[in-house]
């Protein structure tokens, strides 16, 4: 039995850790929460340099080599930190639909760029259907027409893997055709932006389109999962933290009952998540037939624990926890985006059941 | 990360499996219960039987040091046993208390002569042992106890009342704390003692439990006389001989919690029809069985990974104080949902229901007591708060008081 990263893994981890306390600071990450920065520069230069976000890129392609587990752990502290960085966008979804999808071609030409972090790679895989009405994207072999609505750190992008039908494309930003409009985001560290096509030359991605989609997101849902985790622990450290400072009727707050039992509430859905996210990880890492239904449990779990300590999180800080100078609602807001971006708490709830159902049969 | 066993891990559990093939029968499922159809009488012989068995193997306490006559075991193999036990029906309870926290209290605090008598006569399974801590004003505040020790010589003279005392009814001694000094803080005036369940002046009545069970009992002593050489660590130092009990308890990891009810979920969804269709096609069906797998699967997770601490010789994390907490509300909802899936027919009892309700009616009848043993949800979201998180201790103001000033 060895349900636990091994000490090389940790260590990994523990450096990310030091170098996101050091530069995914609060004020940097509030550049991009007021607009002022599209992302966090340094952070994405220390995560690619160090071989961070690349480490399930194999090394042929450019990436570190490592493997799922070690991306894993970089996704926590990415989460822990809030890191205003296209680091899923590009790492968790593109790199990883081009690597399981892709030609030789397309990787060679693509993977060793997305690593180095010299292009920012993006992708929206869900099925197109649009609450706005959007029409959805089309392909005809050669080029794409339409819109796709929602695409994380779309205004920065220069490749996008993008669902048409049935098939997975891959369409170079730079081409013709392609109109960009930044939207408003719930969570303006996360920016995202709508992106329109106009005869835009694309390629299909020659794997079933589907079943690539299946995979990468999955694999997302898990390393996602991480972030919320990662999210999660720091915002019941810091709501801890502020309950043992803040004095009223006497006494610290955090010695109330009704906190101290709300936290513990807090810790136990964030280690039901955590141990989750794990399974995850070991499906993923080993490929095992298990991953659909352990990336749907891992999200499941993550996203409402995630969105409890962030929600929580503010009520324990009372007053001062609702105003915009607290870090607070940065926690709930990447709580939310994280919560919806890859399909909600609901479809993923389904896919576990359907997974459970087909188990027993 | 892998689930599979070490090497060494793999040699154990296939002499385990092999031994176990050769001794008992398997389960036909995991509902099978051993006892079932059995008097009391017949269900402890069996358990005296199997007692001895296991003890002759090496497996009857795997992680005993062999100065107290077991085979010096790892957590690891005694969770690998525990495994492998599971999938026969055998009797696992009786002994339970006797070997994981009674007879390890015998051995470290007691008189030499008087452990070379008592460990390996329990090991073998000659003797059954039960805890005597709860009292009627002592529950999750054990501090309070209040049952008297008082010295008459060489002897100590033994009134009060113990409550929640499991298998009281066979067990042939108990290890009993009692307050010797009124006049100290209340957990500073207590003494554990050994005491024979036979001796004069002990009544032992079963509590009838909401499930219609009769697991514990309430024990009340009228002037018990125990000679002062069945004292356990030194007068007053009762408090310390508990916590090192418990500390021996806290290691036997791989409870017995179930851990796959959303399958029990799924068979019975499948076979109820709402809206003439099977409930199981219902999408808020389907969402509540993600929801129990969630946690039971949880559950499970977390024993893996402290079973991973434990491989690696390591001591199991904070985690684990999350796994009552999870297990029993969790048993709770999903028992309660269960029996929402038969509709208005969901009233009647198994016996008119159908045998495959009977284990979903017994445990939403156990769970109360699931979320009440061993600390009530309440005590273990406190010891998470304060243990784990670092926050502060409740308020108190009977830390320093002679005890016979808070009465």
């Amino acid at each position: 039995m060895n349900f636990d990263f091994s000490d090389d893994q940790r260590l990994l981890q523990q450096e990310v850790r030091r170098m996101l306390a050091d530069t995914s600071t609060s004020a940097a990450v509030r550049t991009v929460l007021e607009g002022k920065e599209a992302c966090c520069a340094q952070v994405w230069r220390n995560l690619v340099g160090m071989g961070a976000a690349g480490a399930a890129i194999p090394e042929a392609y450019g990436g570190a080599g490592l493997g799922y587990l070690e991306l894993c752990l970089v996704a926590e502290e990415i989460g822990r930190h809030l890191a205003a960085v296209p680091v899923s966008s590009s790492f968790y979804l593109a790199a990883e639909a081009i690597l399981h999808g892709g030609s030789e071609q397309q990787k060679q030409q693509w993977l060793p760029r997305i690593a180095a972090g010299e292009l920012v790679a993006t992708a929206a895989l869900g099925s197109g259907e649009s609450y706005r009405g959007l029409p959805p994207l089309a392909f005809d072999g050669a080029t794409l027409n339409g819109t796709a609505g929602v695409v994380p750190d779309g205004a920065i992008a220069g490749l996008a893997v993008l669902r048409a039908g049935t098939e997975l494309v891959l369409v170079d930003l730079a081409g013709a055709g392609v109109s960009r409009k930044p939207l408003s985001s719930l969570d303006p560290t996360r920016p995202v932006a709508q992106l329109t096509f106009a005869g835009t030359p694309a390629q299909k991605l020659p794997a079933d389109g589907a079943a690539l989609a299946r995979r990468v997101l999955n694999g997302a849902a898990v390393l996602l999962a991480f972030e919320q985790v990662g999210g999660a622990a720091r915002i019941l450290e810091l709501s801890r933290d502020y309950s043992l400072e803040r004095k009223a009727f006497g006494r610290q707050i955090g010695g109330f009952q009704a906190l101290k039992h709300k936290m513990a509430d807090i810790y136990t859905r964030n280690e039901l998540a955590r141990v989750h996210a794990y399974y995850g990880a070991w499906a993923l890492s080993t490929d095992a037939p298990e991953l659909p239904l352990a990336a749907a449990a891992a999200r499941v779990a993550a996203t409402t624990a995630f969105n409890f300590a962030a929600e929580e999180g503010i009520e324990i800080h009372g007053g001062i926890g609702f105003t915009w100078e607290m870090d607070c609602h940065l926690y709930l807001r990447r709580a939310r985006w994280l919560a919806q971006s890859i399909g909600s708490e609901h479809h993923w709830r389904s896919q576990l059941a359907d997974e459970l159902v087909k188990e027993a049969a | 990360m892998d689930f599979r066993d070490s090497p060494e891990e793999a040699a154990y559990r296939a002499r385990v499996r092999s031994w176990l093939e050769a001794n008992a029968t398997p389960r036909r499922s995991a509902e099978d219960r051993f006892e079932a159809g059995m008097s009391d009488a017949e269900h402890i012989a069996a358990a005296r039987a199997w007692q001895r068995r296991k003890a002759a193997a090496g497996y009857a306490a795997i992680t005993w040091p062999t100065e107290w006559g077991g085979p010096g075991g790892t957590p690891i193999e005694q969770v690998i046993y525990s495994q492998e036990e599971a999938r026969y029906l055998v009797p696992t309870q009786v002994f339970v208390n006797s070997i994981g926290q009674c007879l390890p209290t015998v051995a470290m605090w007691a008189l030499p002569e008087l452990r070379e008598r008592y460990v390996p006569q329990g090991l073998r399974g000659d003797a059954i042992w039960c805890q005597l801590f709860s009292e009627p004003a002592a529950g999750s505040d054990t501090g309070g106890i209040r049952t008297r020790a008082t010295r008459e010589g060489d002897e100590w003279v033994i009134n009060g009342q113990k409550v929640w005392t499991s298998g009281a009814h066979f067990s042939d001694y108990g290890i009993l704390l009692a307050r010797s000094d009124w006049d100290k803080p209340k957990q500073e005036g207590l003494t554990m003692f050994i005491v024979d369940m036979k001796a004069a002046g002990i009544e032992i009545r079963p509590i009838h439990q909401m499930s219609d069970e009769y697991e514990f009992n309430e024990v009340f002593l009228n002037d018990v006389r125990i000679r002062d050489d069945h004292r356990l660590g030194p007068e007053c130092a009762g408090w310390k001989v508990m916590l090192s009990t418990l500390m021996h308890e806290r290691l036997s990891v791989g409870s017995s919690l179930p851990s796959s009810l959303h399958r029990n979920l799924i068979e019975l969804a499948g076979k109820t029809a709402w809206n003439g269709r099977p409930a199981l096609e219902d999408a808020r069906v389907r969402a509540r069985i993600a929801d129990a797998y969630l946690s039971q699967k949880g559950v499970e997770l977390v024993i893996a990974r402290s079973l991973t601490a434990l491989s690696k010789g390591k001591e199991p994390g904070p985690e684990m104080s999350i796994l009552k907490l999870v297990a029993g509300k969790g048993i709770l909802d999903i028992a309660s949902f269960a029996l929402e899936l038969a509709g208005p027919e969901g009233v009647l009892g198994h016996q008119d229901l159908g045998s495959e309700w009977d284990f979903i009616q017994r445990l939403w009848l156990s769970a109360p007591g699931i979320r009440l043993a061993g600390g009530s949800d309440e005590i273990m979201r406190n010891i998470i708060a304060e243990r784990v998180l670092g926050l502060p201790g409740e308020v108190r103001t009977d830390r320093k008081t002679p005890f016979r000033e808070l009465l």
